[in-house]
């Protein structure tokens, strides 16, 4: 039997929410928390939207939707336009090729999988700025930035969990 | 009909692989090359950029709201409990102010009479526009902030932002409703300024790091911890003498400044209209490094 018209549509508006979620990420990214210090090291949150939804949906995280949230994220935060897209891109790249290899494993190894990702990232974020502006810049910040980033992916899987099994089940 | 169908996937399924693979390629490639072309051309994603962030301002703003209003409530109860030393400290600085207060008196009569000796002609006015701070969005390796003042208002690009502890930066990008603040410790921040005590000229980096640095003094210029920088007005841009910061350290590496405003607790900040735009032509992309 063909599905209907608004099946289809009602598909396609679930199918959109793990780009939108990851949207959603960037824009909590700005919000200023008044916390001294907190802006410099807050938590890369779309880098988790990325490669949770390449791990678990790639098909519902294509490149192009990667690299527009890389280019949003780039003019929200003041960098250098197509760093951070081409950095997410790498992120889905490393995704999408571990991923047979998380199949069947538990929790904490998707989690290790996802440190070692976000910490290459991190890196070459840092060197591409370093190179970018011709000096070593400061990497401090960046170190605390990676280890919240890794403290927050499990709060944040455990909702993306919760979200396909709610909305995202392949019928 | 099906053998037809699984044939097709059969050829069909590498192709789309192959599409795929050519896309991201491709993607990772325009990605480097926007890099490429906003480091040649500066000024070329100003624009896009100002929309982006006028577009999620108002969401900003909504979102930031309660969030201040938490913050000055946490305050309050924190200085509620710090109340008894609080009021100790501020009779000591109250006593200390008063000193103050003679000694400016004493200068504001004789710099009144020294001016009318000379027929000195007084600063332009300087007008501003408040604003509140919505995204604060810098990440590790950029400080910026977002305010909720744009060209509506009357800012304009290269504008300083201030509070009244002193200069956090300037005005990088401007949209409709919100601007962009380059704050002092960003990469790209060069702010002109003078050491108060001894009027040396010099120039106001940002590292990235915590500190300032000041460079671009003419040499053998002494500088000691604790000598105050202010805005010197050269390039006409940022009226002379707000406060910037304080020499924290001389060393090897350079001469650290510790700027007076500390961004991360803003939440409401001024842009000052000088009422000139500048002889400098202010650069809103990364890597203008003076050398």
């Amino acid at each position: 039997m063909k599905p209907s018209f608004w099946h289809r549509v009602d598909r396609f508006a679930r199918d959109l929410t793990p780009f939108a979620l990851t949207l959603m990420l960037l824009v909590i990214n700005a919000i200023p928390f008044h916390i001294p210090g907190f802006a410099q090291v807050a938590p890369l949150l779309p880098l988790i939207g990325i490669y949770f939804w390449a791990v678990y949906r790639p098909d519902l995280m294509p490149a192009a939707a990667v690299f527009l949230i890389g280019i949003l994220h780039d003019f929200l935060s003041g960098l250098p336009v197509g760093v951070s897209a081409l950095i997410f891109l790498v992120v889905l790249g490393a995704a999408l090729a571990q991923r047979s290899f998380f199949f069947g494993k538990s929790f904490i190894i998707v989690w290790l999988g996802f440190m070692m990702v976000a910490g290459g990232a991190l890196t070459l974020e840092w060197f591409l700025l370093s190179i970018f502006v011709g000096d070593l810049v400061h990497a401090r910040s960046a170190i605390y930035q990676f280890g919240l980033t890794a403290a927050v992916f499990p709060f944040l899987a455990w909702l993306f969990t919760r979200w396909q099994l709610a909305f995202l089940q392949v019928d | 009909m099906n053998d037809r169908e699984r044939s097709i996937s059969r050829i069909a399924a590498p192709v789309r692989t192959f599409a795929q693979k050519f896309v991201y390629i491709g993607l990772i490639v325009a990605a480097a090359a926007l890099m490429l072309f906003g480091k040649i051309e500066p000024a070329a994603f100003e624009r896009a950029r100002a929309q982006v962030t006028d577009a999620i301002a108002p969401i900003l703003d909504a979102v930031s709201r309660p969030l201040d209003y938490i913050h000055d409530a946490v305050g309050e109860g924190k200085s509620l409990l710090a109340l008894r030393e609080e009021n100790a400290r501020l009779r000591i600085a109250q006593d200390h102010l008063l000193q103050w207060q003679a000694i400016a008196r004493k200068l504001e009569t004789e710099n009144k009479a020294l001016r009318d000796l000379l027929n000195f002609v007084p600063a332009v006015g300087t007008e501003t526009v408040s604003a509140r701070v919505i995204g604060d969005s810098g990440g590790a390796f950029a400080r910026t902030m977002i305010l909720s003042a744009g060209s509506r208002e009357g800012v304009r690009k290269g504008q300083a932002v201030i509070t009244g502890a002193g200069l956090i930066g300037r005005v990088q990008e401007v949209g409709l409703r919100s601007s962009r603040l380059l704050l002092l410790a960003d990469l790209n921040s060069r702010v002109p300024v003078v050491i108060e005590s001894s009027r040396v000229r010099g120039v106001v980096a940002g590292t990235n790091g915590e500190t300032l640095r000041l460079v671009h003094l003419p040499p053998d210029v002494v500088a000691a911890p604790g000598d105050r920088i202010v805005t010197s007005g050269h390039g006409g841009a940022l009226p002379p003498g707000i406060p910037v910061g304080i020499v924290a350290a001389v060393g090897e590496a350079g001469i650290e400044v510790e700027p007076f405003v500390d961004p991360a607790r803003l939440e409401v900040v001024q842009v000052l209209d000088y009422g000139l735009d500048g002889i400098i032509e202010f650069k809103a992309g990364r890597g203008n490094k003076v050398k």
